[in-house]
């Protein structure tokens, strides 16, 4: 094996690439589980926001409409699951696998004629004088754009969520509705904003893996980064800077896996392509094991305005 | 202006209506999605729903296959419905099918090429305790540290697909393949092989074994303690503990009983209709079953219709894609829609709808 293949700067680089649609994905999903409502079909709605966005950037010439149409995607899909479990109040770990299951069939069905197909992608975005410092500027300044929105993004979560009114109404709502509602806030109309809220961030999140980070389209691209991204919601306590750290880390683990598979890692490669997953269960684990601290109380229960 | 009123007793009329009025529902959506992909709707449900049984073309072929394709998602979704019926939420059956397909193929490549009858019960218990263990993973770490087991059995769905990936094209390669990724193909090895019960019925020995656990099921949820401990740890799980019901009994039960299942029927598969290990052998049942027990209302004799039910959107969908040209995907969306629906009008259950003029307080 050799090692020395592997740049450190440019495996940085690319770690920032990988991560960023785990970390916009568990972003949507902090604010959604933030409002008290888990929703599990963040994979089906990535998938289903990964060939919209894919479709329009083809059909367009510009990555940036196919951005902007998989995140009216994504929050299409996370209404329908808003419907169901706000307003007609089903279960909504059974409602969120099943956006899941359509998401999937939906995005293979749209996907059948893009198959093969290179999209354009974004261009670079070279910070001034930033991206100038020697090495640094290399590793964090000399991205797409979508990058450093995602980490403007974390800041702006964190910012409302701790410091405006609306933030201390939706961590009201998550931690009991009952509480919320009797207080004359609208439950149901805000939870409904944070899942399509949810959803844009996921339709992006699979937008910005088949326009940026492969750029292609194959069926059932997104390989769980929903499902990982939900772990990471778990991994960070339901802290938005934190997410930032477990999706990066996230990140690190599957550009080192990557790399080590190029660089002839004596370790079969389907045992670095199984890493990802194994060292999320562990990290799982490591958090569970000291308690669920930061969960919101009133989780996946459903609220229904009885008089 | 509609509002929802609860009502004092689960509605019985509305829990059996549910499941019929998803499916029409599913179908006329589905219709305008057949149109939309631009073949004639109405031929396109008649050559899902009623082709693969009374069509004289094909009735021959598919009716088989309707029991070929049903076994495992009943087997499959009858493991899941216990758990799901506790809230203990096994979402990765899929991973738990490919162990017990690993196992059970691996037990019976064992002993190639001896015909002894014994060689085929053991890969039966092989891939029981394959699926087993391998939901036994989600279970104990739910226990012990109380991890969340939706995204550890998930999460484990992936590491069984590198897991089959790599045993493919190593460990259970065929060593006569010439070189191709795939083990040896059980169904040319007669003692290890999951033949028809009853010549041409599809009739195999999964089809058997989810019919026995139907029954089983059955006797377990409305005859037997531990059946009403999960009726009781899911719907008031306080209530369940002042009881002296042991949540982590309860989790091991449920999680393992699932995963012999799956790990059975994932067996019965590679070692029947699918005959070898391959790279791609697992084609989802363990996620459409998680439809199956719900279309089935997580009810044992529910859950045997909705499998044949779920069986017949498969037959029905290859048979549209050869002959209309629709895409498999679609009949995956299909499918995902059903359980929508179901979950959509599942509201009339718990809740009258009652249409009021707003009132002025």
């Amino acid at each position: 094996m050799d090692l020395s293949s592997i740049n450190p700067v440019l495996l940085i680089a690319s770690l920032m690439v990988s991560a960023t649609p785990i970390l916009l994905a568990a972003l949507g999903e902090l604010v959604v589980e933030k409002s008290g409502v888990l929703n599990l079909g963040v994979e089906g709605m990535m998938i289903t926001g990964a060939i919209c966005g894919f479709a329009i950037g083809v059909n367009t010439g510009s990555p940036v409409l196919g951005f902007m149409f998989s995140a009216l995607c994504g929050a299409l899909l996370s209404l329908a699951f808003g419907i169901l479990t706000q307003y007609l109040l089903s279960n909504q770990v059974a409602t969120g696998l099943g956006l899941t299951l359509v998401g999937l069939g939906l995005s293979s069905l749209i996907g059948k004629p893009y198959e093969g197909i290179k999209s354009p992608t974004l261009q670079k975005m070279e910070l001034p004088l930033l991206s100038d410092i020697p090495i640094f500027g290399k590793m964090f300044f000399s991205h797409d754009p979508m990058v450093y929105f995602s980490v403007a993004l974390v800041a702006a979560v964190w910012a409302v969520l701790k410091f405006s009114r609306a933030g201390l109404i939706l961590r009201a709502v998550g931690e009991s509705h009952d509480a919320a509602h009797a207080l004359g806030y609208k439950v149901v109309r805000i939870r409904m904003l944070a899942i399509l809220f949810g959803g844009a961030c996921a339709g992006l999140a699979g937008a910005y893996i088949s326009l940026v980070r492969v750029p292609q389209w194959t069926e059932g691209m997104t390989a769980g980064a929903g499902w990982i991204a939900l772990a990471i919601v778990v991994f960070a306590s339901w802290k938005p800077w934190r997410i930032l750290i477990g999706a990066y880390l996230f990140g690190g683990v599957t550009v080192l896996q990557l790399n080590l598979q190029a660089a002839g890692a004596k370790v079969p490669i389907e045992v670095l392509s199984m890493s990802p997953y194994l060292i999320t269960i562990t990290v799982l684990v490591i958090i569970s094991a000291r308690g669920n601290h930061g969960a919101p109380a009133a989780l996946g229960k459903i609220f229904h305005a009885s008089r | 202006m509609i509002r929802l009123e609860k009502r004092a007793q689960p509605s019985q009329f509305w829990t059996f209506a549910t499941p019929f009025l998803a499916v029409i529902m599913t179908m006329i959506v589905g219709g305008i999605m057949f149109a939309a992909l631009g073949s004639d709707p109405f031929e396109a449900i008649r050559t899902i729903f009623w082709d693969p049984l009374f069509s004289e073309q094909f009735a021959a072929y598919s009716r088989p296959q309707l029991l070929v394709k049903a076994g495992p998602l009943i087997l499959i979704a009858i493991g899941l419905s216990l758990g799901f019926k506790a809230g203990i939420w096994n979402i990765g059956a899929e991973g738990q099918y490919i162990i017990g397909a690993i196992c059970g193929a691996g037990m019976g490549l064992a002993f190639y090429p001896s015909e002894s009858f014994v060689i085929f019960p053991l890969m039966i218990l092989a891939g029981a305790l394959g699926g087993w263990a391998w939901a036994m993973i989600p279970a104990v770490l739910k226990v012990r540290f109380g991890t969340n087991e939706i995204l550890v059995s998930l999460m484990l769905v992936y590491v069984a697909e590198n897991l089959l990936a790599s045993v493919s094209s190593g460990l259970l390669k065929n060593p006569d393949g010439m070189g191709f990724p795939g083990s040896r193909n059980l169904q040319q090895y007669p003692a290890a092989a999951n033949l028809e019960i009853f010549q041409s019925t599809g009739m195999h020995w999964g089809v058997l074994s989810a019919f026995i656990a139907v029954i089983f099921a059955y006797a377990l949820l409305s005859r037997h303690m531990f059946g009403f401990q999960i009726r009781l740890a899911g719907e008031a799980p306080r209530a369940a503990r002042f009881a002296g019901v042991r949540p982590s009994r309860i989790v091991f039960l449920c999680l393992g009983i699932a995963g012999a299942l799956a790990g059975m029927a994932g067996m019965f598969e590679v070692a029947g209709p699918a005959g070898q290990i391959t790279i791609d052998f697992n084609s989802g049942y363990g996620f459409t079953a998680i439809i199956v027990a719900f279309l089935g209302r997580l009810h044992p004799i529910g859950i045997l219709f909705a499998g044949l039910l779920m069986a017949l959107t498969y037959i029905g969908g290859e048979l549209a894609s050869l002959m209309l040209g629709i895409p498999s995907a679609a009949i995956q969306l299909f499918q995902g829609m059903l359980l929508f629906f179901l979950l959509a009008t599942d509201v009339f259950i718990n809740f009258r709808i009652r249409f009021s003029k707003r009132e002025v307080v």
